[in-house]
């Protein structure tokens, strides 16, 4: 019994048009977190909080974070080049996170378009940009970006002319990448800030370019 | 996993340029060797680091000695052959010294 205003009515009642609830079946390795984690928490090795603080904590991280890296790297060719050489020393020069894995930068040109997938899971350099998008996960993301990427791209509403050489980077293991797009004409003087505005995350997957006027 | 430093590491038979080929193998467990890219022929971008192998790890093994990793460059025409794209395009892909062979 459950109360809606101020009104009492039993169940089986069920609401039109409501969405069912997420977690309302459990599956195997959701049962198996929950184990593992209770046990983890009753041994003493974690406490719930610490749990808890580790999710937040990760869902702050945004792709804001990865729009800094790639405006910084815009304006200053020096950190362009550690950046691309040693990603990881990049980001600290930065006040970021180093991160459990090795970034690998591809840059884009004029003539290069990169774009990333992980075609055994949804590897993605999370502690920079944070939780990939949904559809980075997905099984047709994952496997026609291999097999078709300009088809992918343009369902992106990226099309690429035949000059530019499309490299899709399959993140199978150890390393994690970030796409360091092209700046855009139009933005000449712009301020970080405004730089970092028009640098989504899309841009740093590489399903996107970022536009000046977007 | 990254091998701790000092640990035991297989030497690197690779260096970037040369041409190699992906072992047409199977096996049990965490391969990270996509099914795609098995039996064809690329060439090495870089030398990533040494890591302790995944395939070890995955059964509590200690993964060691690590194992080279690299990224080899394939030509996508070469992958799919009916493949649409400009002849150019490439896919690279991260592969471990013991899944390659020299081409």
């Amino acid at each position: 019994m459950h109360e809606h205003d101020g009104r009492t009515h039993g169940h089986p009642d069920p609401h039109p048009g409501a969405r069912p609830d997420a977690d309302d079946t459990l599956t195997y390795y959701q049962v198996m977190e929950i184990a593992v984690r209770e046990l983890l928490i009753e041994k003493g090795v974690l406490s719930a909080d610490a749990v808890r603080r580790e999710v937040e904590k990760m869902d702050a991280r945004s792709p804001a974070q990865g729009a800094r890296v790639v405006a910084r790297a815009w304006t200053d060719p020096a950190f362009k080049a550690k950046l691309l050489a040693l990603g990881n020393d990049a980001l600290v020069d930065l006040g970021l996170e180093r991160g459990p894995y090795k970034l690998v930068v591809v840059e884009n040109m004029t003539d290069v378009h990169n774009v990333v997938v992980c075609t055994l899971c949804s590897c993605y350099p999370r502690w920079l940009l944070g939780l990939p998008p949904d559809w980075y996960k997905s099984r047709n993301y994952r496997s026609r970006t291999v097999r078709e990427p300009r088809a992918v791209l343009r369902e992106f509403g990226l099309e690429l002319c035949e000059d530019i050489t499309v490299r899709v980077h399959d993140s199978t293991a150890e390393m994690r990448y970030l796409v360091l797009p092209a700046r855009p004409a139009g933005t000449e003087g712009w301020s970080q800030d405004q730089l970092s505005a028009i640098v989504t995350r899309d841009c740093m997957i590489g399903v996107a370019v970022p536009k000046a006027n977007s | 996993m990254s091998a701790a430093p000092g640990a035991a590491a297989v030497t690197a038979r690779f260096r970037t340029g040369d041409r190699v080929k992906v072992r047409w193998a199977d096996g049990p467990g965490h391969i990270r060797t996509p099914w795609y890219i098995r039996g064809h022929t690329g060439v090495i971008e870089r030398l990533c680091g040494v890591y302790a192998n995944p395939e070890e790890l995955a059964y509590a093994r200690s993964g060691l000695p690590a194992q080279p990793l690299y990224r080899v460059r394939f030509t996508q025409a070469q992958v799919w052959p009916d493949y649409t794209g400009s002849r150019a395009d490439t896919i690279d892909i991260e592969i471990y010294q013991h899944w390659l062979e020299s081409a």
